[in-house]
C-alpha cells in the first residue's frame, strides 16, 4: 500500500483556499485501501471539504501530532481537522483503536470521528458508539452519507459557544499565546498515555459531555429505534 | 455526420451501461462514481477503475499463488486478500465480482480447497468480463468526446 499523505482541496472561488477558512471543513480520512481513499477523497471534495487522506491509523496520529514515537515535524496549525473519518478494518491499528486514541487525547477528543465498515455488525457499531464515535457508515460510502457528515461539522461551527465547536478551537488557535499550556503528558509504554508534541499548543477547554443529538436520518438513530422496537 | 457519430456513441455507451446494470455486473455504486466526476476531475471514474484493476490483478495473483502451493493451508491470509477484493469491488460497484468473493470467502472459511479453486476460476472469469466491458465503455466515451469535440470546435 502506498504510504503517502495526500492533501487536496477544492477551491470554490478560484483564488485558492487560505489556511484559515471557516467555510470549508477539513476532513482527515483514514483507509488502507487505495481505491476507497480515492473515492472518499472525491466524495468529500465534491462536498466542498478539504481532505487529507492517509493509509493507516499510525499516519493519522502522526498527522495530528499524536504519535508517541514520531511527532509531526511540520506544523499543521493552519489545517485544523474538523472531522475524522476512518475505516474500521485496517492492518496494524484498527479504526476502533484509532478512535480510542483520539478520544483519550485532550487536544483532539472533541473532533467528531466517524467509522466506516463494509460489515454491518451491530456489536461493532455499538462498541464504536460507546467509545464516542459520532456515526457509523456501512460501505460503500455514498454522497448522501457525506452530506450527513457535513451536518456534524456545520452544527459544531454553528454553536460558537464556549464549550464546544470548531469556531471555538479556531479562535483559540489565533489567540494561542494567551492560553496557558497544559502540562505535557509523559510518554510511557501504555497505549492510553500519549505524549503531545510541544509544537502544538494544547487547547484548554472544559470537558464536554458528548451529547450532540444524532441527526434524524442517521442509520445509527434508525438502528437505535429498531433496537427498542 | 460527425454530430450523428457523437450521438450514436452516446447511445452505444448508454446501451452498454444498461446491459451491465441488467446483468448485475455493475450496481448503483458505479452510478455514484459517475456523479462524482466533474470539470475539475473529468477522468475520475477511469482513474479509480484503473487503480481497482491494478489492485485486483495483484490480489488475483496472490490468491492463485496461495492455492497452487502444494502444502497450502493459509486460509486466513486468503481471507484477508478476499476482504480487500470485496471491499474495493463494492466501492466501485462491481457487484458480480463482489458476490463471487463472498462465495469464495465462505469456501475459505470452511477450509474447502476444491471449493476455493472453483471460486477462483469463477472470480477470474467475472473479473475478466468486467475489465473488458469497462475498457469498452471508456473507449466509447473517449470516441464520443473526440467526436463531440470535432463537431463543436469553437466551444473548446
Amino acid at each position: 500500500m502506498e504510504g503517502n499523505v495526500v492533501v487536496s482541496r477544492r477551491s470554490i472561488d478560484g483564488f485558492g483556499v487560505s489556511p484559515y477558512d471557516p467555510e470549508e471543513a477539513h476532513v482527515l480520512a483514514v483507509d488502507d485501501s487505495l481505491v476507497d481513499r480515492k473515492v472518499i477523497e472525491q466524495l468529500l471534495k465534491i462536498s466542498s471539504c478539504k481532505v487529507t487522506a492517509v493509509d493507516s491509523g499510525r499516519r493519522a496520529l502522526q498527522f495530528l501530532g499524536l504519535d508517541e514515537e514520531k511527532s509531526s515535524s511540520v506544523s499543521f496549525d493552519g489545517l485544523k481537522v474538523d472531522l475524522i473519518i476512518t475505516d474500521y478494518c485496517m492492518p496494524g491499528m484498527t479504526g476502533y483503536e484509532l478512535l480510542k486514541k483520539i478520544k483519550e487525547s485532550s487536544t483532539f477528543r472533541e473532533i467528531p470521528v466517524v467509522i466506516m465498515s463494509s460489515e454491518n455488525v451491530l456489536a461493532r457499531i455499538d462498541r464504536c458508539l460507546e467509545e464516542g464515535a459520532e456515526d457509523f457508515i456501512v460501505k460503500p460510502v455514498k454522497l448522501s452519507d457525506v452530506k450527513r457528515l457535513k451536518e456534524y461539522m456545520m452544527r459544531e461551527v454553528g454553536f460558537g459557544s464556549e464549550n464546544n465547536g470548531v469556531i471555538h478551537k479556531r479562535k483559540l488557535q489565533e489567540s494561542r499565546d494567551l492560553n496557558s499550556s497544559e502540562p505535557s503528558v509523559t510518554s510511557s509504554t501504555s497505549p492510553s498515555q500519549l505524549s503531545e508534541s510541544p509544537s502544538r499548543s494544547p487547547i484548554s477547554s472544559p470537558s464536554v459531555p458528548s451529547s450532540i443529538p444524532t441527526p434524524l436520518d442517521s442509520p445509527i438513530r434508525r438502528l437505535k429505534m429498531t433496537n427498542t422496537g | 455526420m460527425l454530430g450523428l457519430g457523437a450521438d450514436r456513441l452516446w447511445a452505444d455507451m448508454n446501451r452498454l451501461l444498461a446491459l451491465l446494470f441488467h446483468q448485475g455486473v455493475l450496481d448503483e455504486q458505479f452510478v455514484q462514481l459517475q456523479q462524482l466526476q466533474d470539470e475539475s476531475s473529468p477522468n475520475f471514474v477511469c482513474e479509480v477503475v484503473t487503480i481497482y484493476f491494478h489492485e485486483s490483478e495483484k490480489l488475483l495473483k496472490n490468491l492463485r499463488g496461495l492455492l497452487m502451493e502444494r502444502e497450502f493451508s493459509d486460509y486466513k491470509k486468503m481471507g484477508i486478500h478476499l476482504n480487500q477484493f470485496m471491499g474495493s469491488s463494492s466501492s466501485i460497484g462491481a457487484k458480480r465480482v463482489r458476490n463471487v468473493c463472498v462465495a469464495f470467502r465462505a469456501a475459505s472459511e470452511q477450509n474447502n480447497r476444491a471449493g476455493c479453486l472453483r471460486a477462483l476460476e469463477l472470480l477470474e472469469h467475472e473479473y475478466c468480463y468486467l475489465k473488458n466491458k469497462l475498457h469498452e465503455l471508456f473507449h466509447i466515451e473517449q470516441q464520443r468526446l473526440l467526436a463531440a469535440g470535432v463537431r463543436y470546435p469553437m466551444q473548446n
